[in-house]
């Protein structure tokens, strides 16, 4: 298994594209921002903590159909199946591949980005706390959803319409947990839910996919 | 005999072909007679006005909209279980019906908040939970459309209607948590103190159940209408592999 999550962060480096397109796209969403909502400091501190999470979260869905999509092109996802682990383990492997390469590089570039933003000092601890509970889940989801249109030709956009009403329930505890820090209040219950969500999705979600995987190879 | 025997295509088409007029009659007789006795014959509430009466058209397309959602996700479920293609092709009529359900209690709901709420939209925890589960249907439908193979589409839209109901349940709770509510709650439970007057109870119960019976009348045809067209298909295919075998031969 660890063998397997060694290529795919390998692939996902030196193959180009992926790794630092998220981060780009992340930067750039939120250089936009500003430009939508007008530069008053206020309501950009205020803002800040939902727009990094909505670009966070668009950032990790631009990386989403690369997860299975070119082992399934060269076939060694049909050998996977048949490798000694099970295909749940794949899967779980695969999100861990995604997370480490596509939505670790945000966690850690989200407090350089709440500087634009004007983020309340308070804010970068939570906002670095609850990205980093919350990914995984957004991975862990967004491999769900990429092993439901492995097989198509297009799916790309059909993935996007699939995965985000997936994602509300993250988003809101994620920023809840992020807002609530950045202006001082009691974050814990957003935060919890969070982790809660974070561990049932990573407990239960491979499960769904590999079913899913196995019709798609059947 | 077992109950599953009646999910057989054949006996379905059988059993289900008198139950389709039947169901569309009562539907339209009891949708008729409530909206009727809804429009005409109930008083007007004190503070709400005329206005009040769309709840004979919001609350029965809403409370339709959710239980579409559950048939079809316990027809995936025995689609995933026991494989029968007729729980499936239900499954899939069902899920255009949900989304214009979905659709007229968030359009009746905007009319009806825009002179009571003064506007169109708010982003209430039960606004913004059906606002979701329209997204869920829309994706739903979106991935029946884009899969060519009947099985595998009938598998991976079963898998997505499990997991995604699993995320509407979650969805639910969590906006409740993100915003505090505009709409009211639930006076239609039996064992709250304060209910809706009988009043309006009784017409919007007739309605309710014409729409339920609007819906069964519904996913009857529409099921009717996709056994057909995968009959037609084989047909199809028998053909065109019958030609070409006696092409070579």
């Amino acid at each position: 298994m660890s063998a397997l999550l060694l290529r795919d962060l390998k692939l996902a480096v030196r193959a180009g594209g992926g790794f630092g397109l998220g981060l780009a796209f992340f930067l750039i969403v939120t250089v936009l921002v500003p430009f939508g909502v007008g530069p008053d400091s206020g309501l950009l501190a205020r803002i800040a903590p939902g727009i990094l999470w909505v670009g966070a979260l668009l950032a990790c869905l631009l990386s989403l159909d690369r997860i299975f999509q070119l082992d399934w092109e060269d076939g060694s996802l049909e050998l996977l199946a048949t490798a000694p682990i099970p295909m749940e383990g794949v899967v779980l492997m695969k999100a861990l591949a995604h997370w480490l390469s596509s939505a670790l590089p945000l966690v850690l570039a989200a407090p350089v980005l709440g500087v634009l933003l004007n983020l309340p000092t308070a804010g970068y601890g939570w906002l670095m706390l609850s990205l980093a509970l919350g990914t995984p889940a957004l991975s862990m989801i967004g491999t769900f959803g990429a092993a439901l249109t492995v097989g198509l030709k297009r799916g790309g956009l059909l993935l996007s319409l699939l995965v985000l009403p997936l994602y509300v329930p993250t988003l809101i505890f994620g920023t809840e947990a992020a807002r609530r820090g950045a202006e001082g209040l009691a974050n814990a219950t957003p935060l919890l839910m969070l982790a809660g969500i974070t561990a049932g999705v990573t407990a239960l979600l491979p499960f769904a996919a590999a079913a899913v995987i196995r019709v798609n190879l059947r | 005999m077992s109950i599953w025997e009646y999910a057989n295509p054949r006996r379905f088409m059988g059993w289900s072909a008198p139950l389709v007029p039947l169901f569309s009659a009562l539907a339209a007789l009891l949708i008729a007679l409530g909206l009727v006795w809804g429009f005409f014959f109930t008083p007007e509430d004190y503070r709400m006005g005329s206005t009040v009466k769309i709840i004979y058209i919001h609350v029965p397309s809403a409370m339709m909209a959710i239980n579409i959602w559950v048939m079809m996700l316990v027809a995936s479920l025995i689609w995933l279980v026991r494989r029968h293609h007729v729980s499936a092709l239900a499954a899939k009529a069902a899920a255009p019906i949900g989304v214009v359900m979905t659709l007229i209690a968030l359009i009746t709901g905007a009319i009806w908040g825009q002179p009571m709420w003064g506007t169109w939209w708010a982003w209430d925890p039960r606004l913004t939970s059906f606002l979701i589960l329209f997204l869920f249907y829309l994706g739903y439908m979106a991935l029946w459309a884009a899969i060519e193979d009947p099985d595998t589409a009938a598998d991976l839209t079963g898998m997505l209607c499990l997991v995604g109901s699993v995320f509407a349940v979650l969805s639910r709770y969590a906006v409740n948590f993100w915003n505090q509510g505009l709409h009211q709650g639930a006076t239609l439970s039996l064992d709250a103190e304060e209910n809706i007057s009988d009043v309006f109870w009784l017409p919007l119960l007739v309605c309710m159940a014409g729409f339920g019976v609007l819906f069964a009348a519904l996913v009857l045809l529409r099921t009717r209408t996709e056994i057909r067209l995968r009959r037609l298909h084989v047909l199809e295919a028998r053909d065109r592999t019958g030609r070409k075998g006696s092409g070579e031969g």
